[in-house]
């Protein structure tokens, strides 16, 4: 429920930042920016990519310092210089890439740094039995001597909570938490997080998914380009207004795509094959499965995760050899050896994971963009440097990837520009069949509208695409076709007519497929 | 859906963002016999070691004799304790390439001082402290300045063996007395005998595996070398366990340089050439992996027992020449590398 | 704010900055020792002088050095080079001796052709291990780096083959228009591989490999092959620098030839300015550290330093340059001499930063 509301400024606030400014070479990331926190509050910090809502976050925790400004923790200031000095003094952040250590058991990441000892000597069964009593206030039953990386990405979020919670707090700070959960596992998320905003903790919220922050969140603060919007409480804003402030104009960003443009299923279906997959499978990987998608078609991927969706697109893109099936590109029967096979034959691939398996954080944008064009080419064609940059040019501007630079190293760009950067270096080959696996994670509100649209217009100007999403709402608005799965296997697929909607899919993911 | 049970199956692979999410390996449900994941690669190499333990003995007479076994410990006691302090650099993934240089340099410390008529119960606690002094120099400019180890510590090879130079250019006899009887010592047991040394470093050993087991520091350098970057947010001192990992390895390679003066009774720049490569070999063998994050102790010395063990049988082989040795070790470690990744694979 | 290219050009500009000041004092010092030093002389059609010898003494190094920095590009490493230079020279000497005429010129290409092709083979080998069985290279050829040293001492037997075989040691002795062969046939095969380099995708792909083999290999990277292909060319520099080696004496000795020799390219590569962690890389920087080094070699003949003290004074040589080549450190430097200015920007280390961008 709303807490009371508070107005004028030293009003019991347990966290509070003043005038909060923060320059890079180049890019004025925090611009005068105030925020602050309550106990017993869910607080988000809504922004696009750039506005600075990630460098607040890492002022606040010391990970950078300030130029300009005053940060107060329960009415006294505070300077923090580093991550450890703010987590004594009782913020704690769960960062969207699970910052734990895989390697390490589930009860000492819980407690590293701060584990029972006696004498020096690290009591295990101590250590182990706080573990197990702490997991379940998080209603969390699981082995806690094994190994973190055992576990799904959302228990491990869950164990980095926890961490969280056990170290502090008086703040929780969440960053992208829902990133890589499914329904289910947001639900058990929320709770916990209302659990403790009962309990009296401050909690920051930070994250993309509009529903999911009206769903959980009490009040909101709006960045735009570094500065402050406003803060409102959840309830006085509604979200076409909230995106509007967001983005600085008005955006019918939440109208379903034009039915109109959609092609009927059957006309496109009377296209030729542009991939064809026969009882494709891999043990251990995919359950066999056949699926064809033609010219202009867009299938997508429905299911949770750990379904087996990113492993039947890597399978089709030969990213992981096939053990048994046949595949046919354009009605021609292929021996896929690996990717440069299937990108032989117009097929493109863009990864869920752009940090280890697309980019290379040490190159430039345009190196990042060229390579996989380059890599068809072979090593002894080189584009030359002048049609590179065109190539480039045309696409920084198209997908709106800024900064503009393509020579700065990639790792310099935002997530949401990182991912556009990827999906230039695909669409820069002009691919027949474009693979697109979660192409709008961790993306703003703007960028992931532009990439559905371009995804559109990709599919009337004749590719085909197969998109993966864990956001049911957008595999609905972009697909021709749904492919559901479910424990890796293709339970069913479904033309995406009028009467298929999100809770039908739900039903066809849960029940595997049963219309 | 209000609790999340974890079903038992086999966990995913461990590097990497786990796509497929994996499944933990079982609550209390699941059987003692299954190995932890990252106990494997020791197991495999100690299957190893009695696999060609028992060809030995199949192959040469005598062989079965305890006393061949703990010889192999007196032989290489001194590499052992390098080993450990090798571990834990290792462990943190950087890697220490100075401590030929360094055991050599303590050799020389040793046989000058003694010459001069110091006393062993300074020259003694002397070198050891010298050897922490330049490993936490070393870790502190890996650390501070953020120069790549190999690089770092290949400089301080050539820093020690330069200064090893300098001292003298030919080897130093040491005839202390103190030196020369414990050198002698054997300490018997049971018809078997072993050697001080090999005391030194069974105590060098229980006590690192304690640190790495029971130590926030022990547990910091396992944090650092599975990812520093998490290390770093989770408020670990990556600093003080960077350089302290540094300054362990400079005590050992010391110490190692103590024993060595025993077993050589004397000084000599040009002693352990090449340690510092047997003793990264021993810790690979022993399971711990290069990137670090991995590994333990109990591997190492299983490491070092392979190594020596594959010099045994060539003594015992009798007509090997040098050369026929170098080859001979170096075609039992492909095949012990290759064999530990087949292992390993099969089972993750 | 500069185009893309001039600041990449400034940044490897100022990645040899350093090391080319380095020279530079080297051979100042040099000169302040023996006004002669930098003369160069033409006698007998042929160029003399301490310049002359730098280069000579720096071309089996460069080569070998230029073949590490293609491995270390993509991440790994050759501890093997060092085997690999004495067993061409051993087998080109022994096939050599074993010719009833050792003057004969086919003779000698054929035996110097096996002992090429003997050299790939063996960077294949390492080649295979890496790419293909996927063990860590440094391992990998650790174990052709220690069965290597035992095959080029079986080879000789242990003994110093010497032979007289006036092509031969042309290789590694003799002079071609003024210049020294050697250092000729290093240019050239230096020369040759910067040009495939700069003309063919193939630095970019190497850099790609390096940086992250595994996007490359879903970039369509034919990352196996690459990895393959580099430590193959590393067995062949090796190779090449050994007959150098050799046939500049005239003999074999399987126990004492190329040791070492891998550190020293090594720290050629570092101090040309590419990182052992893979990624960017710099020929051109690693010539200028072979020279560098052998530089430091004759700096200690000629200041008279004792030979004992050589190491150290190269060890000292080598912290400073990494020193001076650390970000860190200059920006440590820098901020003592200015006292009181507060950097701004992160505390960590934007190095660890990797995770999240410097933006938003």
């Amino acid at each position: 429920m709303q807490t009371a509301d508070q107005s004028g400024t030293r009003d019991g606030a347990v966290l509070t930042m003043r005038g909060i400014s923060k320059e890079f070479p180049g890019v004025k990331a925090l611009d005068g920016v105030d925020f602050r926190l309550h106990p017993g509050e869910i607080h988000a910090l809504m922004g696009e990519n750039g506005a600075g809502k990630s460098t607040l976050i890492k002022v606040l925790t010391g990970v950078y310092d300030v130029d300009r400004g005053e940060i107060e923790l329960a009415g006294e200031p505070v300077s923090f210089t580093g991550p450890l000095q703010a987590q004594q003094a009782g913020i704690s952040t769960v960062y969207q890439e699970v910052n734990l250590c895989q390697n390490l058991s589930v009860a000492e990441n819980i407690h590293i740094g701060r584990e029972p000892r006696r004498l020096g000597a690290i009591q295990w069964g101590e250590l182990r039995r706080r573990s197990d009593e702490l997991l379940r206030r998080l209603r969390l039953e699981i082995d806690v001597t094994a190994q973190l990386d055992s576990y799904s990405i959302a228990v491990q979020q869950l164990v980095a909570i926890a961490r969280a919670i056990d170290i502090s707090a008086k703040v929780l700070v969440l960053d992208e938490p829902t990133s890589s959960l499914d329904a289910g596992e947001v639900d058990q998320l929320f709770r916990l997080l209302r659990q403790l905003r009962d309990e009296g903790m401050a909690i920051l919220f930070v994250s993309h998914f509009l529903d999911q922050v009206y769903e959980i969140c009490d009040r909101m603060t709006i960045l735009r380009n570094g500065r402050l919007v406003g803060e409102h409480l959840v309830a006085e804003l509604s979200q076409r207004e909230l995106v509007g402030k967001m983005m600085g104009r008005e955006l019918a960003l939440l109208e379903p795509m034009d039915e109109e443009h959609r092609r009927p299923l059957t006309e496109l279906e009377a296209r030729p094959a542009v991939v064809e997959a026969s009882e494709v499978t891999r043990s251990g990987s995919v359950e066999p499965f056949s699926l064809t998608i033609h010219q202009g078609e867009v299938v997508g991927l429905a299911g949770l995760l750990g379904s087996g969706r990113t492993e039947l697109a890597r399978l089709l893109f030969g990213a992981d050899k096939a053990d048994g099936g046949r595949i046919s590109f354009g009605g021609e029967q292929v021996a896929l050896h690996g990717p440069r096979t299937a990108m032989d034959h117009g097929v493109a691939f863009s990864s869920e994971n752009r940090r280890t398996e697309g980019l290379v954080a040490d190159l430039s944008v345009r190196e990042n963009i060229v390579l996989a064009l380059q890599a068809a080419r072979g090593w002894a064609r080189p584009l030359n440097r002048r049609r590179q940059n065109e190539l480039v040019q045309k696409w920084i501007s198209a997908l709106s990837i800024r900064p503009a630079d393509p020579e700065l190293p990639v790792r310099n760009l935002s997530g949401g520009n990182q991912q556009k950067v990827l999906l230039a270096r695909w669409l820069i080959t002009e691919p027949k069949l474009l693979i697109l696996d979660e192409p709008t994670r961790g993306i703003d509100v703007g960028a992931k509208a532009e990439i559905q649209r371009l995804v559109a217009e990709l599919s009337d100007g004749g590719m085909a695409v197969l998109f993966i999403s864990a956001e049911l709402e957008e595999v609905l608005r972009l697909s021709h076709k749904i492919a559901v799965l479910r424990d890796r296997k293709v339970v069913a697929q479904l033309a995406n007519s009028d009467d298929v909607d999100a809770d039908r899919l739900m039903a066809a993911i849960a029940t595997g497929g049963a219309s | 859906m209000t609790t999340v049970h974890e079903p038992p199956t086999e966990p995913a692979e461990p590097a990497g963002p786990a796509r497929a999410p994996g499944k933990a390996p079982g609550s209390p449900l699941r059987s003692r016999l299954v190995p932890r994941q990252r106990h494997v690669p020791v197991l495999a190499t100690l299957a190893l070691f009695l696999v060609m333990y028992g060809g030995g003995i199949a192959n040469y007479e005598g062989f079965s004799d305890t006393q061949v076994l703990l010889n192999v410990f007196i032989d290489n006691a001194f590499l052992l304790v390098v080993a450990v302090g090798m571990t834990f650099v290792i462990l943190t993934g950087g890697i220490d390439l100075s401590v030929g240089a360094a055991v050599a340099l303590t050799t020389m410390i040793v046989a000058e001082l003694l010459q001069k008529g110091w006393p062993p119960a300074v020259v003694l606690p002397l070198v050891l402290v010298l050897g922490v002094l330049f490993g936490t120099g070393m870790g502190a400019i890996i650390h501070v300045f953020d120069i790549e180890p190999f690089i770092a510590t290949l400089a301080g090879m050539f820093l020690c063996r330069g200064l090893s130079y300098v001292i003298a250019t030919e080897s130093i006899p040491i005839s202390d007395s103190f030196w020369t009887s414990v050198a002698d010592q054997k300490l018997r047991f049971g018809g078997f005998h072993v050697s001080i040394s090999v005391v030194v470093a069974a105590v060098v050993v229980l006590v690192a595996a304690y640190v790495l087991a029971y130590t926030r520091f022990g547990r910091s350098v396992y944090a650092l070398g599975g990812n520093r970057q998490s290390a770093l947010l989770m408020g670990l001192a990556v600093g003080r366990t960077r350089i302290g990992v540094y300054a362990i390895s400079g005590f050992c390679s010391a110490l190692g340089g103590v024993l060595l003066s025993f077993y050589m009774l004397s000084g000599y720049g040009q002693h352990a050439q090449g340690m510092e490569l047997d003793a990264i070999a021993a810790v690979v063998i022993g399971g711990t992996v290069l990137t670090g994050g991995s590994g333990f102790v109990f591997g190492t010395v299983l490491g070092v027992l392979v190594l020596g063990l594959i010099q045994t049988l060539i003594t015992f082989q009798g007509d090997l020449s040098s050369w026929w040795t170098k080859i001979f070790i170096g075609v039992l470690l492909f095949a012990f590398i290759v064999l530990q990744r087949a292992v390993g694979r099969r089972t993750s | 704010m500069n185009g893309g290219d001039g600041r990449f050009a400034a940044a490897r500009q100022h990645a040899l900055f350093w090391p080319a000041v380095v020279l530079v004092a080297l051979l100042a010092v040099n000169t302040a020792f023996s006004h002669g030093f930098l003369s160069i002389e033409l006698r007998d059609g042929h160029l003399y002088g301490s310049p002359v010898d730098i280069l000579r003494a720096s071309a089996p190094l460069a080569l070998v050095a230029v073949g590490m920095t293609l491995v270390i590009a993509t991440g790994g490493i050759d501890l093997s080079v060092g085997s690999v230079v004495a067993i061409a020279g051993a087998l080109a000497c022994l096939r050599i001796s074993e010719l009833g005429d050792q003057n004969g010129v086919a003779g000698v290409l054929l035996a110097v052709a096996v002992a090429l092709v003997l050299a790939v083979v063996l960077g294949s080998w390492n080649g295979l291990l890496v790419a293909r069985i996927g063990i860590q290279p440094i391992i990998a050829t650790l174990i052709l780096m220690v069965a290597g040293r035992g095959i080029a001492q079986l080879v000789t037997d242990g003994q110093v083959l010497t032979i007289n075989s006036g092509p031969y040691e042309t290789i590694g002795a003799g002079y071609w228009l003024a210049l020294p062969v050697s250092v000729l046939i290093a240019a050239g095969v230096i020369g040759l591989t910067l040009a495939v380099l700069r003309r063919s995708a193939l630095g970019m792909l190497l850099e790609s490999v390096g940086g992250n083999a595994e996007a490359s290999r879903l970039a369509g990277i034919r990352s196996r092959w690459l990895t393959f292909a580099v430590y193959a060319f590393s067995g062949l520099c090796a190779g090449i620098a050994g007959l150098m080696i050799s046939a500049n004496v005239a003999s074999a000795d399987g126990n004492q030839a190329g040791l070492l020799i891998e550190l020293d390219a090594i720290l050629a590569v570092v101090i040309g300015g590419t990182a052992l962690i893979g990624g960017r890389f710099s020929v051109l920087g690693t010539v200028l550290g072979a020279v560098i080094i052998k530089t430091l070699d004759i700096t200690v003949y000629t200041v008279g330093i004792p030979s004992d003290v050589k190491l150290l004074f190269k060890s000292l040589v080598v912290i400073v340059l990494c020193l001076a080549q650390s970000a860190a450190f200059r920006a440590w430097v820098t901020r003592r001499r200015h006292v009181g200015s507060g950097g701004s920007g992160a505390r960590v280390a934007t190095g660890d930063d990797e995770k999240a961008g410097a933006l938003a």
